[in-house]
C-alpha cells in the first residue's frame, strides 16, 4: 500500500471543514487532525508534546501525573455504569496509565436548568463509590448551572493528580520490536452498551460496561514486571484499533494481531454484526492494552488473570519492525487485513 | 448470534479454497454484485486464499455508491429546511454533495437524524406532527420492502407530514448494463444474497441465457463466499451458464412473495441515473400515483438541481469493474474516508472504503 504512505497520522486536512463536526470529537483521525492543528501546535511545550492521555510534570522536586477528562455521555445512566463512575474511573485510569499513582481529583459540573436532585444524588453517590474503589479524593470542584436547552441534563469534567513513585515513565517511545500487545478483557463492551441502551436494542443478554478504575491492575503489574511493562493504555473512543495505531505511529514500528486472541463477549459480537461496527473501533472504559518486553509477557498476563479486572486478559500480538506505523490482523482464516484507524463521527457522546 | 462461527470456520474454508485451486485450469474474471460481499472479500482477506488466475472485480451493489450526486444534493436542500426533520441511515450522512454533507448540514442547525429502519422515521412523523419528516429511502431491492411498508404505513395514518426521498436502484438491469458494455470482461456474476431473498431468482435466467453466463447466489459469510466461488467456477469450467444457488438457507427460487407484492403495490419501475455510471433504463423504483404525496421531491420545490461527478473521481469505472480502487490515483492521497471524492469511499459497502481500511497486501 504504497500510496498510503504517510495515513499513520492521518492527514485529514481540517481546512477542509470551517465548522466543527461531531466526527472531530470521536477519538479517531479528525480528532487527531483538529488536536494537533487547533491545540498542540498552538499550546506547544514539552510536557504536551508527549501526546500521552496524561502529562508528567516536576513540582517541587516531585514527579506528577496531571491529566483531565470531560464526561457528556448520554444517557446518564447505562447498564454497568452512569456519567459519577466514567467521571472518576477516566481520569483515574488517564494518571494511572503513566505509572503513576492517581491521588486527588477535582470535579467541575454543568447542569441544565431543571435536571433533578434525586439524579444528580445518584451520580453523586456514584462518584463517591468509585472514588473510594480507586483509593482518591475528589477535593475541589465547581458548579454551573445553564438554562433549559444551554446544555444537555449534565456534564462533568474532571481533572487529577497522581504521584510519579516509580523510577521510570511509561510511554509509546518506550516500545521496541519483539515486545508482546497483552489486553485484560473482552473488548468493545461500553461501546455496545451505551448504544443497545440509546437505541432501545435488546439482545439474548444484557451488556454491560466495564467501566472500572484500572490503578490496582497497573499497580499489580507493575509489580511483577517493573519497566519491562513499556507502555500502557486505556481503549476508549476509537476502541483498541486507534490506541495501537498510536502506539505503531508514535513507536515506529508495526503491530500485529490474531484475530483468534482478541477477547470478544458473544453478545456483544453479535451486537456489532448487527450494527455493521467493527469491535475493534468500539470504545471501552475498564480496559487497558500493555505493551510488555517478550520476556516478562507471560508473568503479566498471569498477573492480570489473577486481578479481578483481568479475569479474561489475552495475549493479542507483538511488536515487528515490518510495516512500520501500521497495525495489520491475521484472520482466523490465516489471511491478513489492515486494521485502521477509525475515522469520523462512529457514535457521539459515548463517554 | 452463534450460526456465524460455522460460516468462518478456518478449517471448512481450507478445504473449499483448496477445492477451487483444482478445480480452475483457466484465467477467469469474477464479479462480486454486493458491496457487503466486497466488504467481506477484503475483512477476511479472501482473496488471499484465491488462485491468481481467478479475479475478482467488485460490482456495483453499494446503494450509497450509486445514488446520484444530484440526488444528494436534493437531500442536502430539503435537510437544510427549517421545518424538516431528515431521517437517514447512517452511511448516507458522509456522503459528499457537489459542496457539502449532510453532516455539515447538521453542524448548520438541519435537523439531521439517524436511523435503523424507515419505521422509525414513521414514528418520529408521527409524534412531530408541525414538522415534515423525510427519510432518504435508497437502496436495492433489500430496503425496498421496509421502504414501501413505511410508505404504506403512512398512507394508511393519513401522515400527509411523512415523505421519502426515493433513489431506489435494481439490479438485472444494472448487470445487462454491464454485461452489454464492449468494455464488459465478467465471466461470471456472484448475485446478491440479500437481493436474491426478496426477489429470488427467476429474473436472472434469462440473463444468464442472453448473455451466457454463470451467476451464482451467494451469501456474506466467509464460507458462503468461498463455496459461491467454487459453484461458479465449476460452472464456468464446464461451460455450463446456468444460475445456481449457494445461500439456500435463505433464498428461495421465489424470492420472498409477500415482500414482493409490497413493493409491487407501493413502487413501480423507472429509469434512473446511476452515480458512475448514468442513466440505466428502467433501473429503479418510483412511488406509484396513489402514493406520490409522500414523494419529497413533490413535497418540496426543489427547484432545479442538476450536478456533474467531480472529474477526478473515478467511481463510475470502479462500480463497473473496469477498474480497482488501488488503480486510482486519487486513492489514498487526495481522496480517503475522511476526505471522499466518490462515495465509493464512503459507503461501509463501498469498494474504494473496503481497499482503504483493509488494504494489507493488495494496494
Amino acid at each position: 500500500m504504497d500510496n498510503k504512505e504517510g495515513f499513520g497520522s492521518c492527514p485529514i486536512p481540517i481546512a477542509e471543514h470551517d465548522t466543527v463536526q461531531l466526527g472531530h470529537g470521536s477519538g479517531g483521525c479528525m480528532m487527531n487532525d483538529l488536536i494537533r492543528e487547533m491545540f498542540l501546535d498552538r499550546f506547544d511545550n514539552e510536557a504536551l508534546s508527549r501526546r500521552e492521555d496524561q502529562a508528567v510534570v516536576e513540582l517541587g522536586g516531585a514527579r506528577i501525573a496531571f491529566s483531565t477528562d470531560s464526561f457528556v455521555v448520554d444517557p446518564l445512566f447505562f447498564p454497568g455504569g452512569d456519567i459519577g463512575d466514567l467521571a472518576v474511573n477516566g481520569t483515574v485510569n488517564d494518571i494511572a496509565m503513566s505509572g503513576a499513582r492517581p491521588l486527588f481529583l477535582s470535579a467541575g459540573f454543568i447542569i441544565e436548568e431543571g435536571f433533578h436532585f434525586e439524579d444528580l444524588r445518584r451520580v453523586t453517590s456514584s462518584m463517591v463509590r468509585s472514588a473510594e474503589a480507586a483509593g482518591v479524593k475528589i477535593v475541589t470542584g465547581d458548579t454551573k448551572v445553564v438554562n433549559r436547552g444551554q446544555a444537555d441534563k449534565l456534564f462533568i469534567n474532571t481533572a487529577g493528580v497522581g504521584l510519579m513513585e516509580r523510577p521510570y515513565l511509561l510511554g509509546a517511545d518506550r516500545i521496541r520490536t519483539g515486545d508482546r500487545i497483552l489486553i485484560n478483557g473482552t473488548v468493545a463492551d461500553h461501546g455496545v452498551a451505551i448504544l443497545s441502551r440509546r437505541e432501545g436494542l435488546v439482545f439474548e443478554t444484557t451488556v454491560e460496561s466495564d467501566s472500572a478504575p484500572l490503578n490496582g491492575l497497573i499497580e499489580t503489574i507493575l509489580d511483577v514486571a517493573g519497566d519491562q511493562v513499556h507502555a500502557l493504555r486505556d481503549p476508549t473512543r476509537g476502541g483498541v484499533a486507534s490506541a495501537l495505531n498510536e502506539f505503531a505511529e508514535t513507536a515506529g514500528v508495526g503491530i500485529r494481531l490474531d484475530e483468534t486472541r482478541i477477547p470478544i463477549a458473544g453478545p456483544v459480537r453479535g451486537a456489532c454484526e448487527l450494527l455493521g461496527l467493527d469491535p475493534l473501533h468500539v470504545a471501552n472504559e475498564g480496559k487497558l492494552l500493555a505493551v510488555v518486553a517478550a520476556d516478562a509477557a507471560e508473568a503479566v498476563l498471569q498477573a492480570m488473570r489473577s486481578h479481578p479486572y483481568g479475569g479474561a486478559a489475552a495475549m493479542i500480538g507483538d511488536v515487528v519492525a515490518d510495516d512500520p506505523g501500521r497495525v495489520t490482523l491475521r484472520t482466523q482464516l490465516g489471511t491478513w487485513r489492515m486494521v485502521d484507524m477509525l475515522v469520523g463521527e462512529q457514535l457521539p457522546r459515548i463517554c | 448470534m452463534k450460526f456465524q462461527e460455522e460460516y468462518r470456520d478456518p478449517r471448512v474454508a481450507g478445504v473449499i479454497a483448496a477445492e477451487i485451486r483444482n478445480t480452475v485450469t483457466r484465467p477467469w474474471t469474477i464479479m462480486e454484485i454486493c458491496g457487503g460481499q466486497t466488504h467481506a472479500i477484503m475483512k477476511h482477506g479472501l482473496d488471499q486464499l484465491l488462485p491468481d488466475s481467478l479475479e475478482l472485480v467488485h460490482g456495483p451493489g453499494c446503494p450509497v455508491c450509486v445514488t446520484p450526486l444530484e440526488q444528494i444534493d436534493k437531500a442536502l436542500a430539503i435537510a437544510a429546511r427549517e421545518e424538516v426533520i431528515f431521517t437517514s441511515f447512517g452511511d448516507m450522512l458522509r456522503v459528499p454533495g457537489s459542496r457539502k454533507d449532510l453532516f455539515k448540514v447538521k453542524s448548520e442547525g438541519g435537523d439531521v437524524r439517524v436511523v435503523y429502519s424507515p419505521l422509525d422515521s414513521v414514528a418520529i412523523a408521527r409524534d412531530n406532527r408541525d414538522r415534515k419528516v423525510v427519510f432518504f429511502a435508497v437502496g436495492f431491492e433489500t430496503t425496498a420492502p421496509a421502504n414501501a411498508m413505511a410508505v404504506a404505513q403512512a398512507r394508511r395514518e393519513g401522515l400527509d407530514n411523512f415523505a421519502v426521498l426515493v433513489s431506489h436502484v435494481l439490479v438485472p438491469p444494472a448487470m445487462e448494463a454491464l454485461l452489454s458494455s464492449p468494455h464488459n470482461r465478467v465471466n461470471g456474476y456472484l448475485a446478491a444474497g440479500h437481493v436474491c431473498t426478496v426477489m429470488g431468482w427467476e429474473e436472472y435466467e434469462p440473463i444468464a441465457e442472453k448473455y451466457q453466463v454463470p451467476i451464482v447466489v451467494t451469501g456474506f459469510e466467509p464460507v458462503d463466499i468461498l463455496e459461491g466461488v467454487l459453484m461458479l467456477t465449476r460452472l464456468l469450467e464446464a461451460d455450463d451458464v446456468r444460475v445456481e444457488n449457494q445461500y439456500a438457507r435463505i433464498v428461495k427460487r421465489e424470492g420472498n412473495l409477500p415482500a414482493r407484492k409490497l413493493i409491487a403495490e407501493v413502487f413501480e419501475i423507472g429509469s434512473r441515473k446511476w452515480r458512475g455510471i448514468g442513466e440505466i433504463p428502467m433501473s429503479g423504483l418510483r412511488l406509484r400515483e396513489p402514493y406520490r404525496a409522500h414523494d419529497a421531491e413533490a413535497m418540496f420545490d426543489l427547484g432545479d438541481i442538476r450536478t456533474e461527478e467531480p472529474a477526478e473521481c473515478i467511481s463510475g469505472e470502479i462500480l463497473q469493474g473496469l477498474k480497482k480502487p488501488n488503480q486510482c490515483t486519487a486513492f489514498g492521497t487526495l481522496c480517503t474516508p475522511g476526505t471522499p471524492l466518490g462515495a465509493t469511499m464512503v459507503s461501509s459497502e463501498g469498494a474504494c472504503a473496503a481497499y482503504f481500511n483493509y488494504g494489507g497486501g493488495n494496494g
